[in-house]
């Protein structure tokens, strides 16, 4: 996350000068070029690609705003993991305003913020937390008297790309649960002219925000995204097909209740209502907070907080999946789970069904902003 | 001369949407209006829902105290199925929370308040080499020595030349408010960026236990996370060493870098040690408890009320006596604007009748916020850690006497000093210290339970809602980071029927009752509050920052027919 006085960026230095200014060897900068490439699904071959896209950028300007929301998506940010050239990335961008750290308030700060949009229009990469209430006028939600509907579609305008980080901001989550009191809705349902990206997640893991980064400062566009618009190199995985514990339910070895010999052997939380059969996130490969755990890891069910409604689609949380509305193919996973003798084949056919279901539905396809100047291509929009 | 009239929105620097107005004369401020201006309607959506869920719904009223609301509402939903939580879950929803005091404590003091008394710019001029003889002086952290304070100070000194000051673009810098010289605003600076590594550390522990932060998982009975310490995917040695390392590294932390800062920044604003008291009345309804939650005797921080800043006696805390008003919110009761409503009896109807967006001025307009108005037996309250030394204090409790003392000792005044915006701060500190210390009693509590052949987390007694009776309501209190925090559940036929939470900023935001009577940030900014310069309003920023205000958690809504009936009118 920003540290706003360390190892400053000069506004018109490449990332590479500064890089060696202060101190970053080359094979720290490549290795960890390298540690993104793979984070970022793009294979070690893209790590040279990556290392010139970074070298020569250019110190972005950032705007984020912070709507209808809780602030646990900027502590996950303030959570990022990589602790040298990782936090470098996001601490170096120009980030102009930022409601929980700016040290001014009202009309410096707003300000700031119009100073900014005019002076880097077109140019800025806008990062929204929060949702935008619509019911009666907006008036859910205002800062510095306008409403946040207001505020968001005149920061859209000179945005190039907007980077909607957490549920709050890609669906509306907790407030738009039903019945969604205030109309609460994600930012791509009110600005519908820019590319954007949804970072799922309640909160989404810190570091797939710096990845994004990375990706945006290396390709200059916005990576490859699914049908609700989650970067695939972190959302197009499920759950069930990472989880340490597949095994376990490939075994038909399951916990029925909390704290019993099976939760003490950590064996699958499928019976006591795990949702990760149902959601695409990266918690099993990325890890949280430094890599230290995740929430099956700590022998909690998954909640699906990365889908799209989960509040009410994966709710009861405890509740096991069949009996879930929303998602009948698990009926089938279910009972493939319980047979031992035909366990593990069945288990990945489950997975290839759960797969397709997603795979059939509409993919939401990003314009290129600007082709890269290596004249190099990206994995963009294939999927 | 006629009053300036002032606005500051948005606050920055907090949790949420707030906006302040005041008006000033003389350099003083003679008027002020807290308004709370997002809404969210939480409480409405728990309604139908399954009681064990509720936990991570109203978890997520909040992102920075992250673990407050979930666990309240394991323990509403466990008084309301009468479950007694194992012991062992007890101590680490302690650590859990202790943790989360350490740590949202510092990132308060640096974060989001250190830059109302440290001006960065003239951290430029200090003499590196000074600054280390003041951290040498009150300090034996490690990074005291001149060559990292220049280190810093070089990074800063780029940073500015750079041009792009990002988010201290507009700061008050060179303000005559800031009083440090410029080596101790250097220091101040330089832990700012350390407290930033720090924190993703030490947070850790939530991981270890919940899963992830923000928003760790809880579970209704008890904890999710099994031990056992002859598995890899469980609560393990491994695991409490990690822990053990990590209280470790809290507490050298707290006691080297952030306390020592704290002490040092005080002693040059000791004038605000009369500015910003307000209110007067104290509520803490006390935490962490040593055994059952509903055994108040056993909680570390003991529950009680302080009226009319008297510290000779505590007066006992009834939860019946909260009652919420809504003459100055934007909502309606069906018994008219002037009725109190206790939370087990509450209604909502959300009715906007400010003026039509873009705002000028909400001072003057009846109504002016999201927030309701709470009241104790009729009283404003102040909340949080003030509220809670100022109680422990009066009690009696012979930890927080000590370091009362010390502090009062170190900065050379007396107990009257406590009751301001230097004094809240100071207090948030105080308990910082004793809770990174009791961080350690409750880790060899629970190993030596471990030890002695206990690994129970959770009671699966009351799991199944078969096992429910039809009709049951609980009340789970707990005392957060910011104060005084209830849940009020009542279930119906194994789903929520009602509920509600009355949180620390609905009373420290509390706009004005029916009396006029203004809630503690009105008041506190109308208690002796200079104003130098309107357009660089950095006392309010002071002020309002030592409580530490939390908005999200504070507007919420009920509705007590179970259905939200919204009705706007723009004037």
């Amino acid at each position: 996350m920003y540290v706003p006085t360390e190892y400053p960026w000069a506004e018109n230095e490449s990332l590479g000068h500064y890089l060696e200014r202060r101190g970053v060897s080359r094979r720290d900068f490549l290795t960890f070029c390298g540690s993104m490439a793979t984070m970022l699904g793009l294979g070690e071959l893209a790590t040279p690609r990556i290392a010139r896209a970074l070298q020569a950028q250019k110190r972005p300007t950032v705007i984020w705003l912070q709507l209808q929301e809780c602030t646990g998506c900027v502590e996950s940010v303030l959570r990022t993991s990589e602790p040298t050239i990782g936090d470098l990335v996001l601490d170096v961008v120009s980030l102009d305003y930022q409601h929980t750290l700016m040290a001014g308030a009202g009309t410096a700060v707003e300000k700031a913020l119009a100073d900014s949009m005019a002076k880097n229009k077109g140019e800025y990469l806008l990062v929204v937390t929060g949702s935008v209430p619509l019911n009666d006028g907006g008036i859910y939600c205002t800062i510095a008297g306008r409403t946040a509907k207001d505020i968001v579609e005149e920061a859209a305008k000179g945005a190039k790309a907007i980077i909607a980080i957490g549920a709050c901001a890609h669906w509306g989550s907790v407030q738009a649960a039903r019945p969604n009191p205030t109309g609460a809705v994600g930012i791509s349902q009110v600005i519908k002219d820019k590319p954007l990206v949804n970072i799922a997640g309640c909160p989404p893991i810190g570091d797939v925000v710096t990845a994004t980064i990375v990706h945006y400062l290396t390709f200059n566009r916005l990576p490859a995204v699914d049908y609700d618009a989650r970067p695939l190199f972190a959302y197009g995985a499920r759950i069930h097909d990472q989880c340490p514990r597949r095994a376990n339910f490939d075994a038909g070895q399951f916990v029925e209740g909390f704290d019993d010999e099976a939760a003490r052997k950590g064996w699958c939380l499928y019976h006591v209502g795990c949702k990760g059969p149902a959601t695409y996130s990266p918690c099993p490969i990325f890890l949280w907070n430094t890599r230290t755990s995740w929430p099956i890891g700590a022998g909690h069910p998954c909640i699906g907080c990365t889908e799209r409604n989960f509040w009410d689609t994966m709710t009861p949380f405890y509740g096991r999946l069949p009996n879930v509305a929303g998602f009948p193919v698990e009926r089938t996973a279910d009972t493939i789970g319980a047979a031992l003798a035909v366990g593990a084949a069945a288990g990945v056919a489950a997975h290839a069904i759960a797969t397709g279901v997603h795979q059939v539905r509409e993919r939401r396809k990003l314009p290129v902003i600007e082709t890269p100047s290596q004249g190099e291509g990206g994995g963009h929009g294939s999927h | 001369m006629a009053a300036t009239r002032i606005v500051v929105d948005p606050i920055s620097r907090i949790e949420g949407h707030l906006r302040i107005e005041a008006q000033a004369e003389n350099g003083r401020i003679t008027n002020a209006w807290a308004s709370s201006t997002q809404f969210r309607g939480i409480e409405i959506i728990m309604q139908g829902r399954d009681p064990r869920d509720a936990w991570a719904f109203t978890q997520r009223i909040c992102g920075v105290c992250t673990v407050v609301h979930a666990v309240a509402s394991c323990r509403a939903v466990e008084d309301a199925l009468d479950i007694t939580i194992p012991p062992n879950a007890n101590l680490i929803r302690n650590l859990i929370h202790g943790m989360q005091f350490v740590q949202d404590h510092v990132m308060h003091f640096y974060h989001l308040h250190a830059l109302d008394w440290v001006d960065v710019v003239s951290a430029l001029s200090a003499d590196p080499a000074g600054t280390a003889r003041i951290a040498r002086s009150v300090s034996p952290w490690p990074n005291n020595s001149e060559s990292y304070f220049r280190e810093v100070q070089n990074r800063l000194k780029t940073f500015v030349s750079g041009g792009q000051l990002g988010i201290f673009t507009n700061g008050y810098w060179g303000h005559p408010a800031y009083k440090l010289p410029p080596e101790v605003n250097l220091l101040a600076v330089a832990h700012y960026l350390e407290a930033l590594d720090w924190q993703r550390d030490v947070i850790r522990l939530h991981t270890i236990f919940g899963g992830k932060n923000p928003h760790p998982n809880f579970l209704v009975g008890g904890m999710a996370s099994a031990i056992n310490l002859e598995d890899t995917a469980t609560i393990n040695a491994e695991r409490l060493t990690d822990i053990h390392d990590m209280i470790k590294r809290a507490q050298r932390f707290v006691n080297e870098v952030y306390w020592p800062d704290l002490v040092a920044i005080a002693g040059f604003y000791k004038d605000w040690a009369a500015i910003g008291g307000g209110t007067g009345n104290y509520l803490a309804v006390g935490e962490f408890p040593d055994g059952d939650v509903r055994d108040v005797d056993t909680l570390y921080f003991p529950r009680g009320i302080i009226l009319n800043k008297d510290l000779s006696k505590v007066v006992p805390y009834d939860q019946n006596q909260v009652k919420e008003f809504i003459n100055s919110a934007w909502y309606e009761y069906s018994k008219g604007d002037d009725a109190g409503l206790h939370p087990f009896e509450g209604e909502t109807k959300a009715k906007y009748t400010g003026p039509p967006t873009p705002w000028t001025y909400l001072q003057g307009e009846k109504k002016y916020s999201w927030m309701k108005a709470p009241r104790y037996d009729g009283r404003p309250m102040e909340v949080g850690p003030l509220a809670r030394m100022l109680v422990a204090y009066a009690a009696g409790h012979t930890e927080v006497r000590q370091m009362v003392k010390t502090v009062l000792d170190t900065l050379n005044v007396g107990p009257a000093a406590l009751f301001s915006t230097l004094g809240r701060t100071a207090a948030r500190g105080m308990e910082t210290v004793l809770l990174a210390r009791r961080l350690q009693v409750w880790y060899d509590k629970l190993v030596d339970r471990i030890r002695n052949g206990d690994v129970r987390t959770f009671n699966n007694e009351h799991w199944d809602p078969a096992k429910w009776p039809a009709k049951s309501q609980g009340y789970g209190y707990l005392d957060a980071p910011r104060g005084a925090l209830g849940h009020w559940v009542q279930i119906e036929d194994q789903k929520i029927s009602r509920y509600q939470c009355v949180v620390p900023s609905t009373w420290n935001c509390s706009p004005r009752d029916g009396q006029g009577v203004p809630g503690p940030y009105e008041a506190a900014l109308m208690d002796h509050h200079p104003l130098v310069d309107p357009e660089r309003p950095i006392e309010i920023l002071r002020t309002i920052h030592s409580f530490d205000p939390c908005m999200a958690c504070g507007v919420h809504v009920l509705d007590a027919t179970g259905k939200l009936i919204t009705q706007v009118q723009v004037q």
